[in-house]
């Protein structure tokens, strides 16, 4: 029998009540899963702290994985609360190797939300899972009092059947691997800003939100020798990379101006004293694979990946002694630092 | 992007290194004022460019950092007041008070919310007539004409339930401060370019001229500081000593004059105690008798808070250029951004935090 402790493993001195950050990717977030879930819920798939489970039922090896969505406004330039329901899961699947196949939905509706929003949102969930190739399977509802509820929440779990025989992960790595993002970033994080804060610029930025099974089926169909994937979502690109580096005890090197980010996203980032390597987005994933085939991989995810501006960044380096686990960045004049995870969310500066 | 990537060209930037290498000779120590300009140098990696005998120290210009630990325990108090709207910019409100944070008083079910103007906190008041609304007037010289606007419109529309809660410090007698102080090192100065975009910079001549430093008004982009830097070392082997603007794009020496006068209505000149460092004289702005019924101090009645800093926290040397976040041994053990000791560990912009976040190993 595993030992049973009645204490709480965070200090409760440290934080008595759960924080908007603890919910923000960053590193508190991590302390969560870390301190709390992880030791209460052990269990080997657990522990490979992937995207999603992975499971061997009988013959079959299947991906399982599940995501909440509560954004607010629920219908933003470039999506919704019901395509990112959608996506958000089957990109998780898809980030484990795994065709995704049917999907769960629960809704938690707010007392009073017009009938006709509700319609809007099963109807874009209809579409992302049509545009997705899944299927929603089963599902629940429940209401509660006005007030108690920001109009609706809703949650998908998914499940994919894995056919590659490769072993997508951290674990899987290598020194001299190269890093390729999909697409251009901080889409979906500045249109969410935008529209929420009521912030106007010249364009109107319009989130990345897309499912991404199909550019990474494109990937293993070609055969490529993945060894990694990751999509990129709140956090943004920089969680993801200390995921993946403290996961693999390697060092991962990216280097700064070969990060593509849009002129309008990065002019939004400016002005909010954002960096756009920790905005969310949800349509947007990181490839590692060798070296020798990441020109291959590039001319697939250019070819497939939405936002069609995929780049190869950087590279994992070899563990050292004092530098392993981590993101180092070469910045646009040329000098290496580190790229940290955030301690909360990003909260706009003064000045 | 327009007017960001010329001023963060590596070819001109290795350029600026070259020209600066050629010109040193002695080492010089130099002070950038602005948090901004710290928080760039450490993120761009620009001291790594500089030869190794000019050494840049981090001054006080972080208006999260220097606001005193009893204004936020003052702003944690309000905040967690019934019927009270809680007005800030963001980087607020993780700063730790004695015993808690703006997070945290929002956690527990306070009305707090995070603005990108204090026009947003006056229609916040205006939209919400049966709640008092408070908004945290943080910053230097850059945010005192819009925190100035704010009350100066509350007051034309009579908005009684609007009030501020005033931390607002001065640039120029913080830099008189540390060049009085004694074991002072800090030969020359890169002036804080936004502050001058408001101020100008004619209020930096006499303390050039006093203490014998020459100040250079510097932008925040890599190019800038790398010019601010050689302009500053320029002087400072030819033996000169005077104000210099390498911020022309957006510096006159006049400053605003227009926001300059909104300020002078609204605001006095009072003393301040800055966190980490003390009381300076004259070195921040309070309400004027005119507008002193906006005081939220005085609405809430919490003039006389006192707070006691941690007593191993060496921020008040670092923000005066004695040190460097390094030379303290709790930095990133047991003072973290999570946990932070002091002033220059809780905002993004304070040298411990940039040093953390950007040279942990």
């Amino acid at each position: 029998m595993t030992e049973f402790t009645s204490s709480c493993p965070i200090p409760i001195n440290d934080y008595p009540h759960v924080l908007m950050a603890h919910g923000g990717g960053g590193r508190l977030t991590g302390q969560l899963i870390e301190k709390l879930f992880m030791p209460a819920f052990a269990n080997a798939a657990l522990a490979r702290q992937h995207d999603g489970a992975l499971l061997q039922i009988g013959r079959s090896r299947l991906a399982f994985s599940t995501d909440s969505y509560v954004v607010r406004p629920l219908f933003f330039p470039g999506g919704d609360i019901g395509a990112l329901a959608v996506n958000g899961t089957v990109n998780d699947l898809a980030m484990c190797g795994a065709r995704p196949l049917y999907l769960s939905a629960g809704f938690i509706i707010e007392e009073g939300l017009p009938m006709e929003t509700l319609w809007r949102i099963v109807q874009s969930m209809t579409f992302a899972a049509e545009a997705a190739g899944v299927q929603l399977v089963t599902g629940d509802t429940k209401v509660v009092d006005k007030g108690k509820g920001d109009g609706i929440f809703i949650n998908t779990a998914g499940i994919g059947v894995i056919e590659t025989s490769l072993t997508i992960g951290p674990s899987s790595i290598r020194a001299g691997d190269a890093v390729i993002v999909s697409g251009d970033l901080g889409r979906h994080g500045m249109a969410i800003m935008s529209v929420r804060e009521g912030l106007e610029f010249e364009t109107v930025i319009e989130s990345d939100c897309a499912p991404l099974a199909a550019p990474v089926q494109a990937l293993l169909d070609a055969g490529i020798d993945v060894h990694c994937l990751r999509d990129l979502t709140r956090g943004g690109l920089a969680s993801a990379l200390n995921e993946i580096a403290s996961a693999s005890s390697l060092r991962i090197e990216i280097d700064e101006p070969a990060v593509p980010v849009r002129e309008d996203v990065r002019g939004a980032c400016e002005i909010l004293g954002f960096d756009p390597l920790y905005v969310a987005n949800e349509g947007r994933f990181i490839a590692i694979v060798p070296q020798s085939e990441a020109a291959r991989t590039l001319e697939i995810l250019r070819a497939t990946a939405p936002g069609g501006e995929a780049a190869i960044i950087g590279n994992v380096q070899p563990a050292t002694e004092v530098r392993h686990g981590l993101v180092t960045l070469k910045s646009q004049i040329g000098v290496a630092r580190i790229l940290d995870l955030l301690t909360g969310e990003q909260l706009p500066r003064i000045c | 992007m327009k007017f960001i990537d010329e001023y963060r060209d590596k070819a001109g930037a290795e350029r600026y290194a070259r020209a600066l290498a050629e010109i040193t000779t002695r080492p010089w120590t130099i002070m950038e004022v602005c948090g901004g300009q710290t928080h760039a140098i450490v993120k761009f990696g620009i001291d790594q460019l500089l030869p190794p005998q000019i050494t840049l120290v981090h001054g006080p210009g972080c208006p999260v950092c220097v606001t005193p630990l009893e204004l936020i325990d003052k702003a944690i108090h309000i905040a967690g007041q019934p019927g009270v709207i809680f007005c800030s910019f963001g980087d607020m409100l993780r700063v730790p008070g004695s015993k808690s944070d703006l997070l945290s008083v929002k956690a527990a079910g306070g009305d707090v919310r995070i603005v990108y103007s204090p026009m947003d906190a006056v229609k916040i008041a205006r939209d919400n007539p049966d709640k008092s609304v408070v908004f945290f007037a943080v910053g230097f010289e850059t945010t005192a004409p819009a925190n100035a606007m704010s009350v100066f419109q509350a007051a034309r529309e009579k908005l009684t339930n609007f009030s501020i809660l005033v931390s607002h410090v001065l640039v120029p007698p913080a830099m008189e401060a540390i060049l009085g102080s004694s074991g002072n090192c800090v030969q020359g100065f890169l002036a804080a370019g936004h502050v001058c975009t408001v101020m100008g910079y004619t209020e930096y001549d006499p303390i050039a001229a006093k203490y014998r430093v020459p100040i250079v008004v510097t932008g925040f982009e890599p190019l800038d500081i790398l010019q601010g830097v050689y302009l500053c070392v320029k002087q400072l082997e030819e033996g000169r000593h005077c104000v210099e603007n390498q911020y022309t794009r957006a510096v006159q020496r006049e400053g605003n004059l227009g926001a300059q006068d909104l300020i002078r209505r609204v605001f006095r000149v009072i003393p301040r105690k800055w966190r980490g460092v003390g009381e300076i004289p004259q070195s921040g702005f309070g309400l004027t008798p005119e507008y002193a019924g906006f005081d939220a101090e005085q609405r809430f009645g919490i003039t006389d808070y006192t707070a006691e800093e941690s007593g191993e926290c060496i921020s008040g040397q670092i923000l005066q250029g004695h040190k460097k976040p390094r030379d303290c041994p709790a930095f990133g053990t047991r003072c973290t951004p999570e946990h932070p000791f002091g002033a220059t560990m809780v905002s993004t912009e304070g040298a411990c935090a940039a040093y953390y976040r950007y040279r942990r190993d």
